[in-house]
């Protein structure tokens, strides 16, 4: 408040009067339009809302003026500072919107430009063992397991072939040191049947995914070490249908539901009957007089062998043969996974370039 | 392995006039074999029957005598060709290639200048046919073919355009290695009518050279030899070459013709399925006595290949200086060179005998010696087909050699009986899931041969093999008789219920976490042969005792110089890394998942139990005894950049640290935590290697930077980093029970550094460890964020830095419960380590 407290001050007056109200009203509004940024802004709102503004210096007078008079004078000065604050506030919202999409503007990175990390990958034969372990894990049964070096009873006399029969040499083996070790690197994975049916009581439902050994030399087509899978199912009252239930069963798993097969009658030792299992081409699909290079035109693709399992394989293992029926089937996975990846050369699964991997994801 | 011209497939069998090979292939693949190949042949026309009608001999100045000829083709004018053969004379019928053919090579046919004459095609030889490998003189067809027009076409009346058909024959269908046995099948797949090329044996009397059987040791109280059909046949000439048909033939089926004795035993085995020997009769003293070889006896074989023989291999041996004194030949594998037909032979002695399987199979895998004798005995060959095929190879030889045949022949017959086996009916339907009836079963048994004993109402039939089917001994090789001759595809496809499961075992499960996560954390897998070589050892700085160095060993390794199997992952895994880096690949990071082998003991052996018979839990036991250990590991080896550089962001090269990291996330995978310790362990660098280990102690890997020398070794880029872990020993920690989870705290932490000087040898984590054990309950996170060495701390020290979290379960923490925290922190290390607080 005011010592000087005149009613009649000049100055006053001036300040109060409707036109200098106006005029700064005004002044004040286009200062605060022209604020292009929010620095000019708050210049604006120092100097016409500030204390030192003329509406700011008008509204302390209005407390010098009669009591009759203030009212008034109060209503018209409020409204102006009113409109001032309200305009200045716009303002601010549009030039903070203006700066905060500047600044995003100013912060544009090239995306395209790499971490320099990396993932890794992981091999493609190992992911299709477990996707073919998924698919009969998801019918109940269990992924079994063996060793790779394994006693040749395993290997052939437990799995009904003879020492000297020509099946024997049908794979050619080898052979752990010294001579007549009765050791093999194991050429199938089919030992781990007898394993299976040795440490379980039927019903049995294995499937096992592995590592095998023959002596083939490797080029385009064969490799010395390679995968197989192994089925067997032994149990009360199993079939033939079984085995080719099942068999049209995983197939459609790998290769679709449409997919197809047939069996043709083939001799293993460990089963009886024995068949070779064929899919359908998936790519020429059989069409007559078709280049196919999945197939070589024939329209199948040979997947694997089985059959049901060998009485002999059942005693062996110390299973009633008369009570139980069960089958069994293998596949190459090397030969899954070119045929089924179109993979033209077996140098690229087996040399371990990480190019090779990369491909494939982590999902086959 | 066996090949089938379609044209003597169709002397025994109804063969549909238009069919293919491929149908020929497909009818018998439906019956279990396998097709190999369809063999077109390699000449085509025109090449047509030609007469000679003049022959002019023209000398040429390189000495040569070539024949300048006029042969009629068949056209309005002879054409003129140029010949340098001189076998052959004016009137003669040969087979001419015009110009336009191609003969095998391929060779194509034009009129062409020589000699001075246009030589207006080419008069054939054998060779040039491809019939035969006689290439001396010009093919002059014989009197069989007379009646073939001049010009007509000569490829036809030969056969030379045929197709074969060449299949695979599985292990227990010995038959089908001849026509007599294919055709049969053939039969079977497509109902045709089979005549049967084995004629009922003639009877014999009385006897013919004599022959005695005295086996010493049957393989399995079998006796070595059963049978032995002999018959002579005097004044053949057997030096001469066979006939063009059976030559074509010999040639189809994949044999060269030879000689007219050699070509007909030949023949007669493809056409039925029995191997037969011709012995020339001036060079054995009868009689002859089939025995056992003494050991160290001695036989040249007729591949020049002196064999020193053991008291296994069954001999046929004749009788100069007392019965059985000379060894003639290897019983059904191979004859000897002593007593082999030569051009002076005139005499011939035919054997036709029965040897065990498992005899011929011995001797013919120990010489290495596969003949198609030997392919024919190891797989079974019919009993009674030996006096139809002597038979028939006399005959032919009578036919085609001239001379006579002996008679009677000599029948050693000791075949032992063929029971009968009892089959009971309802197995078909329990192994197939098809219920054929009685009926449909005993046509199929009986269109086989089998004869079959029991009522179609009766539950059991006591059914005999026939004799060309060694490999039908039990009620399921009957099973799939019926399977497959009804066909496979009335087998319908029904899923079988397996009883609930309870997914992938925990060990499973785990191994598969592994891997994942090394690939997530940018690591490459890949799967190396497990094949080691002993220079590997010293190229990873094994010490000589290292028990590393004790690696199981391959008798027959592929490449010699790698005998051993893996006893450690990177062994192997490293030289991947290396083929990587080679192909430009330079910031490369792989791992492997595998088993290694560790022998059980030198010289292990497994026992082998009889075969498909329960052997008993002790020498199962025993069998497990002997095999190696075999544990899984994962390795994982860096080089390169781990991150590579991009702009603003330097690279970060793979180290030792991420070898370690990667080590200690895979335990960590498993819920396991592993100790980091300082380590000298090859292949890793001795100041950069860490022993990993279990809270028990136990060490289950090593991680760090290879040894330099290792780097050198391999190849490897400097300072290649990598892992080893025990995925068997880290598998065997992973607790049974459930994780115990911890109560979630959501009082503040509190927050410190601290750093502290130690002495320049003390490891990192043992400091942390004496800081968290120091601090107390408090303490919930301790980690190194800094290392610092410089003047102010003095030398041979360095300071650690530290940033400490505390936080109580129950309240927020006061100033004095972080006092007292941090200086029993400081107190530990500075027992422990000679921690000083760092000022």
């Amino acid at each position: 408040m005011s010592k000087h407290g005149s009613t009649t001050d000049g100055r006053n007056e001036t300040l109060l009067a409707p036109e200098s109200v106006e005029a700064a009203l005004a002044a004040a509004l286009e200062a605060i339009a022209d604020a292009r940024d929010l620095a000019q802004l708050k210049e604006a709102r120092l100097a016409h809302d500030g204390d030192r503004s003329p509406l700011a210096r008008a509204n302390q007078s209005i407390g010098r003026l009669e009591p009759s008079q203030r009212a008034d004078a109060g209503k018209l000065i409020g409204g102006a500072r009113g409109r001032v604050r309200a305009a200045i506030a716009a303002r601010q919202e549009v030039l903070q919107a203006q700066r905060d999409a500047q600044i995003l503007v100013e912060e544009t990175v090239d995306v395209t430009i790499p971490s320099g990390e990396s993932l890794g990958a992981r091999h493609p034969l190992q992911l299709l063992q477990e996707r073919i372990a998924d698919v009969f894990i998801a019918m109940g049964w269990e992924v079994a397991e063996g060793p790779e070096v394994e006693a040749e009873w395993f290997n052939f006399d437990a799995l009904n072939i003879a020492p000297d029969h020509p099946s024997r040499q049908m794979q050619d083996s080898f052979y752990v040191a010294p001579e007549n070790s009765g050791m093999v690197l194991r050429t199938h994975t089919s030992p781990v049947q007898a394993r299976a049916l040795l440490d379980r009581e039927p019903p049995v439902f294995i499937v096992c995914p592995g590592k095998v050994f023959r002596t083939d030399e490797l080029d385009a087509t064969h490799t010395p070490v390679f995968h197989q899978v192994e089925g067997l199912a032994v149990a009360e009252g199993l079939t033939m249908a079984h085995l080719k239930g099942t068999l049209d069963h995983f197939s459609q798993a790998m290769f679709g539901a449409e997919a197809v097969t047939r069996l043709r009658p083939s001799f293993f030792p460990f089963t009886e009957p024995s068949a070779e299992m064929d899919v359908r081409c998936f790519n020429c699909h059989g069409e007559v007089g078709v280049e196919c290079r999945t197939c070589g035109g024939t329209g199948w693709i040979e997947w694997g062998g089985c059959g049901m399992v060998h009485p002999n394989v059942l005693r062996a293992c110390g299973i009633d043969e008369n009570r139980y029926t069960g089958f069994a089937f293998g596949m190459g996975l090397e030969r899954t996974l070119m045929f089924r990846h179109g993979v033209a050369d077996m140098h690229d699964i087996v040399e371990g370039d990480i190019r090779f991997s990369q491909q494939f994801g982590m999902e086959i | 392995m066996t090949r089938i011209p379609l044209t003597w497939l169709a002397e025994y069998v109804d063969v549909a006039p238009g069919t293919t090979a491929e149908d020929v292939a497909n009818s018998l693949v439906a019956v279990g074999l396998e097709e190999e190949a369809i063999h077109r042949p390699e000449l085509t026309g025109p090449i047509v029957v030609g007469k000679v009608l003049t022959l002019e001999p023209e000398p040429q100045k390189n000495g040569k005598t070539i024949n300048w000829c006029l042969v009629d083709v068949g056209e309005s004018q002879p054409r003129g060709i140029v010949c340098g053969a001189h076998n052959f004379q004016p009137g003669d019928h040969v087979v001419v290639a015009l110009p336009g053919s191609v003969l095998p090579g391929p060779f194509p046919i034009s009129a062409r200048k020589t000699y001075g004459h246009v030589s207006d095609g080419m008069i054939c030889s054998v060779r040039e046919l491809g019939i035969g490998d006689d290439h001396e003189g010009i093919l002059v067809l014989g009197e069989e073919f007379s009646d073939a027009p001049i010009g007509s076409d000569a490829l036809q009346l030969l056969g030379l355009n045929e197709e074969v058909v060449e299949v695979d024959v599985t292990p227990d269908r010995g038959y089908c290695l001849s026509m007599r046995g294919i055709a049969r099948e053939y039969a079977h797949a497509t109902g045709g009518t089979f005549t049967d090329p084995a004629r009922v044996e003639l009877p014999r009397t009385g006897a013919g050279f004599e022959v005695q059987i005295a086996d010493n040791n049957p393989l399995h109280a079998t006796p070595g030899c059963d049978r032995f059909v002999a018959q002579i046949v005097r004044g053949v000439r057997a030096a001469q070459p066979s006939p063009a048909f059976m030559q074509r033939r010999l040639n189809q089926a994949g044999m060269r013709p030879i000689s007219l004795a050699v070509d007909v035993t030949n023949y007669v085995m493809l056409e039925l399925g029995q191997p037969l020997h011709a012995y020339d009769l001036a060079k054995v003293a009868e009689p002859i006595v089939v025995r056992r070889a003494k050991p160290g006896e001695q036989v040249t074989t007729i591949d020049a290949v002196e064999r020193t023989l053991n008291d296994e291999d069954l001999v046929i041996s004749d009788s100069p200086q007392g019965p059985g004194s000379r060894v003639l030949g290897l019983a059904g594998v191979m004859g000897g060179m002593g007593s082999e037909v030569t051009p002076a032979t005139t005499d011939i002695l035919i054997e036709g005998a029965h040897f065990d399987a498992v005899t011929v199979a011995r001797t013919s895998r120990r010489f290495r010696l596969h003949s198609e004798a030997s392919k024919r005995f190891e797989r079974g060959v019919d009993h009674n087909l030996a006096p139809a095929a002597v038979q028939r190879t006399v005959e032919l030889l009578v036919e085609y050699g001239g001379g006579t045949a002996d008679q009677p022949a000599t029948d050693l017959d000791q075949r032992p009986a063929t029971p009968g086996f009892e089959f009971e009916v309802d197995l078909v339907r329990r192994v197939t899931g098809v219920g054929y009836t009685a009926g449909q079963i005993r046509t199929i048994l009986e269109d086989i041969g089998a004869e079959v004993q029991g009522s179609n109402d009766s539950r059991t039939w006591l059914v005999t093999a026939p004799s060309w089917r060694p490999d039908l001994v039990c009620a399921v090789d009957l099973v799939e008789e019926v399977a497959r001759l009804r066909g496979y595809d009335e087998i319908p496809s029904q899923l079988p219920l397996a009883p609930p499961g309870q997914g992938l075992t925990s060990a499973q499960r785990s191994r598969r976490s592994i891997s994942q996560t090394l690939a997530e954390s940018g690591l490459n897998e890949v799967l190396s042969y497990p094949f080691i070589g002993p220079d590997i050892f010293d190229a990873l700085q094994y010490p000589q005792d290292d028990s590393r160095r004790q690696a199981l060993r391959i008798l027959n390794p592929l490449r010699e110089e790698q005998p051993f199997m893996r006893t450690s992952v990177l062994a192997t895994l490293l030289p991947v890394l290396r083929r990587n880096v080679g192909r430009g690949l330079t910031d490369a990071a792989v791992f492997e998942v595998g088993m290694v082998t560790h022998p059980a003991r030198e010289d292990a052996i497994a026992p082998i139990p009889p075969l498909a018979q329960y052997p008993d839990e002790k020498l199962i036991a025993e069998i497990e005894r002997a095999l190696p250990h075999q544990p899984l590991a994962v390795a994982g080896a860096l080089t390169g950049y781990r991150r590579l550089p991009s702009p603003g962001l330097p690279g970060q090269p793979a180290t030792w640290r991420d070898a370690v990291a990667l080590a200690v996330q895979v335990a960590q995978v498993l819920g396991l935590e592993l100790t980091v310790s300082a380590a000298e362990h090859p292949p890793w660098h001795p100041g950069r290697c860490a022993a990993l280990s279990l809270t028990t102690g136990e060490v289950v890997g090593y991680a760090g930077e290879l040894h330099p020398k290792t780097v050198d070794a391999l190849e490897l880029p400097e300072r290649t980093a990598a892992f080893e872990l025990s995925v068997d020993a880290l598998i065997a920690a992973i607790s049974t029970q459930p994780v115990r989870a911890m109560p979630i705290s959501t009082y503040p932490a509190g927050k410190e550094d601290l750093a502290l000087v130690v002495p320049e040898e003390v490891a990192a984590a043992d400091v942390q460890a004496a800081i968290r054990d120091g601090a107390g309950p408090l303490i919930e996170d301790v980690r190194l964020f800094d290392v610092y060495r410089g003047p102010q701390i003095g030398s041979e020290k360095k300071s650690l830095a530290f940033a400490l979290r505390y936080r109580a379960g129950d309240r927020t923490l006061t100033a004095a419960d972080l006092e007292k925290a941090r200086q029993g922190a400081i107190a530990a290390a500075a027992e422990g380590f000679g921690a000083q607080l760092r000022s």
